[in-house]
């Protein structure tokens, strides 16, 4: 048979990190010793995880792509088949296969302004972009953060963001929906930090969480100055087959696990207004 | 227009010679025949197994079978079902993971189909549904699935033209039919006179399976003949507004006739499962009960389904009105964007099987008309 692009690799689990109540990462490294020195990926980009008789679920890379063996998957618990991948340890094998998808346009980034938008819980999509420009930061102008969480018991990696507020050329600005004692920062929405901040116009955007919060961050944007093609976004739909094949991530002409998941604004723009796509 | 091919003459006492031909080769020939009351296609060896003087009658919401007393096998239209399922499987295993002592998933793949299919009887919808399916299943923008290119690999083609159009026809306007283009993709095409089959061959398996039966050339009256029948057919009473939807669709997706088309549809997929190009599926593991092994298997899905838009907790499709208006945006405006043209060959199964009879090329024209006017004003 020719090639079986379905078919999972195995994997490892070398490490499983508890990043919250309902958050978890695991570290995983292909047992094949040539999958594992073929493969590459770019921030942006995911895999299909499989846990053995329940099913696979697209996950997006968070680690640096400077080591393609070792893949972090930072993963919320939701459903089936994340309930069941909480499970398992050190050790435990399972299948994985990718990378999927378009990532983040990092070298477009490059000696730019860079604005990060997350929203929801721990948007890991974004966090690969953050890791990426510390890595490297002196390919980079000015990194902004913007965080939006409901509570802020769903800021994971506090201690991160703590640690990049003390970078320089770094702004981290937080906002939780409610806040509490333990909360220093804005309470209220995401998009009510852009008061806070100055935006250059060689900045570029990229953006991911719930889309409600991303059409409000784009109306600011663009009322900004921001050109269209300097906002990107990840994109979030069904994905089964992570091949452009089975249909349900498809919007408009697009197929989400192959065109996307990351976008730019201009791209999408058309359906992006209309909900139902 | 004329044959581009030399055409020949197949007496009708031959066709089972040609069938004989197929089947020596390694063929298994799938057919159109009676079933429940509907014409399928099926297995067959022989030529009795033919549907003879069968004619079918289609409306919104209506399919009848008819004897009209005729010999011939091909005066029927359209089969309830195009040749997707023969290719793309309405379920089949993707892979399979086994699990050792310890535990730990092996991943292997299934034995891939080595059939050699022939199937009889397709139109001219139905072979340009076929290229849409080969443009997405072959796609050189992701990896070709293996299970599709393993059964398209080997299969012979024989087209027939067709001689009447039924009521939900309209492969006119959307300019795949009725007649067999000779780059359609055919191995051989057909037209039924009385006495036999005006025949083409367009491909060298084609030529290979026809030569032992030393054809002679068709005559002008027999070309003549079925030209006139092949005319027939373009008396079609529906049509497509244009080729290209793509703008229209999509500037109008806040239409007040999306509501009215949801307040008939039943959201029951029917059209997604009868149309020769919808490609959608959802996958799934099947694990045995002793849990030794799981089968990831695929099984055709609709976006009809409140799963297919389904994402942790949130289904973004949640009424009837944003399904429909994905399906005929998907199919008249996104087609051509992902495929360069519209996905749909005017079959009409679509308005034949539709319960509440939701006739597209109706909607299409009200969706057409500028200023959101609906069908009542």
């Amino acid at each position: 048979m020719m090639d079986n692009p379905h078919r999972p690799w195995r994997a490892r689990v070398v490490e499983r990190i508890q990043e919250s109540g309902t958050v978890f990462t695991l570290r995983l490294e292909f047992l094949d010793p040539e999958i594992r020195a073929g493969y590459r990926f770019a921030p942006g980009q995911f895999n299909m995880v499989y846990l053995y008789g329940v099913g696979e679920v697209a996950i997006s890379i968070v680690s640096d792509p400077k080591d393609p063996t070792l893949l972090d998957h930072t993963i919320r618990t939701v459903g089936r088949v994340t309930n069941g991948i909480s499970q398992l340890q050190a050790g435990d094998i399972i299948g994985l296969r990718g990378p999927y998808g378009r990532g983040w346009p990092m070298q477009e980034a490059e000696g730019r302004d860079v604005l990060v938008i997350t929203g929801g819980l721990g948007c890991a999509p974004v966090v690969s972009v953050i890791n990426y420009i510390a890595e490297r930061r002196k390919q980079f102008g000015k990194l902004t953060i913007l965080q939006g969480v409901k509570l802020p018991k769903d800021l994971i990696w506090r201690d991160r963001f703590e640690r990049w507020i003390k970078e320089p050329n770094t702004e981290v600005l937080l906002a939780a929906d409610k806040g509490d004692p333990s909360w220093p920062w804005h309470v209220g929405l995401v998009v009510e930090l852009f008061d806070q901040m100055r935006l250059s116009d060689h900045t570029i955007v990229m953006m991911c969480g719930p889309e409600g919060m991303m059409r409000a961050c784009v109306d600011e944007l663009l009322l900004r100055q921001i050109p269209e093609h300097a906002i990107y976004l990840s994109m979030e739909r069904n994905m089964q087959c992570a091949l452009g094949q089975c249909g349900h991530c498809q919007y408009g002409a697009d197929f989400v696990c192959r065109d996307g998941p990351v976008f730019s604004y201009k791209q999408i723009e058309p359906l992006f207004t209309h909900s139902g796509f | 227009m004329t044959h581009t091919l030399p055409p020949h003459f197949l007496p009708r006492d031959q066709l089972q010679q040609l069938f004989d031909n197929l089947q020596r080769s390694g063929h298994q020939i799938y057919g159109p025949q009676v079933r429940d009351g509907a014409i399928v296609y099926a297995p067959l060896k022989s030529t009795s197994a033919l549907p003879q003087g069968v004619e079918d009658h289609h409306a919104p919401a209506s399919y009848r079978l008819i004897n009209n007393g005729s010999e011939h096998w091909f005066d029927w239209v359209s089969t309830a079902q195009g040749v997707k399922p023969l290719l793309f499987r309405p379920r089949e295993t993707l892979w399979r993971a086994t699990r050792d002592t310890t535990g730990a998933p092996h991943f292997e793949d299934p034995a891939n189909s080595t059939e050699k299919l022939a199937i009889i009887g397709l139109r001219a919808c139905d072979l340009a549904a076929l290229r849409l399916q080969d443009r997405h299943f072959l796609s050189v923008n992701h990896s070709p699935d293996p299970f599709y290119a393993a059964r398209r690999q080997h299969l012979f083609i024989i087209a027939i033209n067709c001689t009447r159009a039924v009521e939900s026809c309209f492969c006119s306007s959307t300019g795949d039919g009725p007649r067999c283009d000779p780059t359609a993709g055919f191995d051989i095409a057909m037209t039924e006179l009385d006495s036999g089959f005006v025949i083409t061959s367009a491909t060298p398996q084609g030529r290979q399976v026809t030569k032992p039966l030393t054809l002679r050339s068709a005559s002008k009256a027999e070309c003549d003949e079925a030209a006139q029948h092949e005319a027939n057919a373009t008396r079609q009473v529906r049509a497509v507004p244009s080729q290209n939807m793509r703008d229209t669709l999509f500037n109008a997706l806040d239409h007040p006739q999306w509501d009215k088309i949801a307040s008939r549809c039943l959201s029951c997929g029917n059209c997604t499962s009868v149309c020769p190009s919808c490609f959608c599926y959802s996958e799934q593991s099947e694990a045995e009960l002793d849990g030794s092994s799981s089968e990831q298997q695929r099984e055709w899905d609709s976006c009809f389904t409140p799963g297919h838009s389904y994402m942790h907790g949130i289904t973004l499709r949640h009424d009837t009105r944003l399904r429909y208006r994905q399906w005929l945006t998907h199919k008249f405006a996104g087609w051509h964007d992902q495929y360069g043209r519209s996905g749909c060959t005017g079959c009409g199964r679509c308005i034949t099987w539709c319960p509440p009879g939701i006739d597209l090329t109706a909607e299409l024209a009200i969706l057409n008309r500028a200023g959101g006017e609906t069908d009542d004003g």
